[in-house]
């Protein structure tokens, strides 16, 4: 029985229905909207398993799910290439991840001129630059790869647009569709603080068992949804 | 043997040899506080080590190297000149699939020692290379303070120069700097948007009209960087000629009396790595006392800089093909004044892996 993961609540469950639905595959909560379970109508041996966005890659890393629809941001920052395989982008849920810093920081425009304040930053304060967000590798490897230095991440786990004002941040890397929280936080995106653009994404987990039957129903699964073959 | 005993054993003949080197053996703690070590190295040792938390200490790392604790307890209570040997597991994390080890032993000698650098650094080196020989490792050596005395020499501004000294450890970075600074770089399209519209009024009323103020970083450092911007807008780049010498300078490999015949010819041109490439001489003279062929010793001007960032003289790593280094170091004398409270006293060592050198021997698959 192949086991999908998918979101349980809100506008990306029902974008999720969507998208599979719009492809021949109806899937639906199960009794009362309550209920955290479905069915997935029109193809036997599958079954949704209703998960918190945030839970699901966790679920396909210890291969407790076959498949699994979640952010590739959420993806990208908690696991590796061998964990997972991209299945098929969905095409809704976008957000990007950025980096973003006080309107007022008029002499801030790009990462380069991030990396210079924080060393002047660091001098007259005595303490790295803090940027707060809960990518931290995404944000980290982002960072270490243009050779930033003089800063330290803060872990913020939501809100993280306000941390600038309550004066545990200095700068914020987030995700965002319009920036308009960021913009009534008096933030801004740096010019070229793109980290990672993300989107719904359809996951094959590499680490879950894929028996023979399992590996039958995905194929008859992938050529309804019309996306690539065996992922595992 | 199991294999981590054959290790140890491996470990303990090699602390044997640092001891009969005069060596004092010395313990460090395996849960070292985070703060000093992140200050040190900042986010990208997050990215390294282990860190964890405890109740009443708060943030601590799994000791990711020795160097630092060792440098305190010097800085602390160390009697001068002083000879360290110590042995025990460090910890790093590994990229996935990379295979390396996360946990491993590291056998140690650092020398503080203000008499005569250059012989200390030729002691380190041949001690290394007498505890290794047989393994038909390939020595590597650099100094960085060639480097550090080349920009320090440049003729540019000391905000420029300060930027590069910087990021002398993140070689992308440097690049991306000094070739914008020579002018061989356009400046990015954000910056010229940036500097006109900063053209447009006094950072002052800029920070005004950008409306509410938030953050830690006050209008007066904003204002300060603002200003540095459009005075080094003005600022002419590198010259061409100078410029080109630190370029040749980043990419010289050669063996080290030819580079120091060849670092002798630049010399005139860039007066400012005289006493640099005098101290590399005699250290050559110190090497080549302990019969080190300085005729064949690969040097290479950016060895260790994309090591953590402390290593700011010379610096060397005994190498084999498909292995990590096998043993490394160098000379540290800027990390013992961070670390020691304004006291300072010039400090080399470095490391050797009794896993790599047991798996070398036999001893271990």
């Amino acid at each position: 029985m192949i086991r999908v993961g998918v979101p349980s609540k809100g506008r990306l469950m029902q974008d999720c229905f969507d998208w599979f639905g719009s492809r021949g595959v109806v899937m639906r909560r199960a009794g009362s909207d309550r209920e955290y379970s479905g069915v997935i109508e029109g193809v036997a041996g599958a079954v949704p398993v209703l998960l918190s966005a945030g839970e699901i890659p966790r679920e396909l890393a210890a291969g407790r799910i076959h498949l699994g629809v979640t952010g590739s941001d959420l993806v990208r920052e908690q696991l590796g290439e061998d964990e997972v395989a991209e299945v098929a982008r969905l095409g809704f849920g976008q957000a990007d991840l950025v980096i973003a810093v006080p309107n007022v920081w008029i002499d801030v425009e790009t990462v380069d001129d991030l990396d210079a304040a924080a060393a002047a930053f660091r001098k007259a304060h005595g303490h790295r630059l803090r940027i707060a967000t809960k990518y931290h590798r995404l944000v980290r490897d982002f960072l270490q790869a243009q050779g930033v230095a003089d800063y330290q991440l803060v872990d913020s786990q939501g809100a993280t647009e306000g941390t600038v004002l309550n004066g545990t941040a200095e700068a914020i890397a987030d995700i965002t569709s319009s920036g308009e929280t960021l913009r009534a936080n008096h933030l801004r995106i740096l010019s070229d603080g793109l980290i990672h653009q993300s989107e719904a994404v359809l996951w094959a987990s590499r680490v879950a068992e894929w028996s023979a039957e399992d590996r039958l129903v995905y194929a008859g699964l992938a050529a309804k949804l019309g996306v690539a073959g065996a992922p595992f | 043997m199991t294999p981590k005993a054959a290790i140890r054993a491996e470990g303990e003949r090699l602390m044997a040899g640092f001891v009969a080197a005069g060596a004092v053996p010395v313990e460090a703690d395996i849960l070292q506080p985070a703060g000093t070590l992140l200050d040190l190295y900042g986010e990208d040792i997050r990215a390294r080590a282990y860190v964890t938390d405890d109740p009443v200490r708060g943030e601590m790392m799994l000791r990711p190297d020795f160097t630092v604790p060792v440098v305190q307890a010097h800085m602390a209570h160390g009697a001068e000149p002083a000879r360290y040997a110590y042995l025990g597991e460090v910890f790093r994390k590994q990229a996935r699939g990379s295979g390396r080890a996360s946990e491993y032993l590291q056998v140690g000698y650092e020398v503080f020692d203000r008499t005569s650098p250059e012989a200390a650094d030729a002691e380190v080196f041949a001690l290394f290379r007498d505890l290794l020989s047989g393994l038909d490792l390939r020595p590597v050596t650099g100094d960085i303070g060639i480097l550090m005395a080349a920009v320090r020499g440049l003729e540019t501004t000391e905000r420029r120069k300060a930027a590069l000294l910087r990021h002398v450890w993140r070689p992308v970075r440097f690049k991306a700097l000094l070739d914008r600074f020579a002018g061989r770089a356009p400046v990015p399209a954000g910056r010229l948007a940036l500097l006109e519209r900063l053209k447009a009024g006094s950072p002052a009323q800029l920070i005004e009209e950008a409306g509410s103020f938030v953050g830690l970083r006050g209008p007066e450092e904003i204002a300060a960087r603002a200003e540095a911007l459009v005075a080094d807008a003005g600022t002419p780049p590198i010259k061409a000629t100078e410029a080109a010498l630190l370029y040749d300078l980043l990419s010289l490999e050669a063996p080290a009396a030819h580079a120091l015949s060849h670092l002798r010819g630049i010399a005139p041109m860039l007066p400012a790595i005289a006493p640099a490439v005098d101290r590399f001489a005699a250290r050559l003279e110190a090497l080549a006392a302990k019969g080190v062929d300085v005729s064949t010793l690969a040097f290479e001007a950016s060895h260790g800089r994309t090591a953590l960032e402390y290593y700011d003289g010379f610096v060397f790593s005994f190498l084999k093909d498909g292995m990590p280094p096998v043993a490394s170091g160098g000379r540290y004398d800027a990390l013992t004044a961070v670390l020691g409270a304004g006291a300072f006293i010039p400090a080399v060592g470095g490391v050797i892996r009794p896993g790599l050198v047991a798996r070398l021997k036999g001893a271990v698959a």
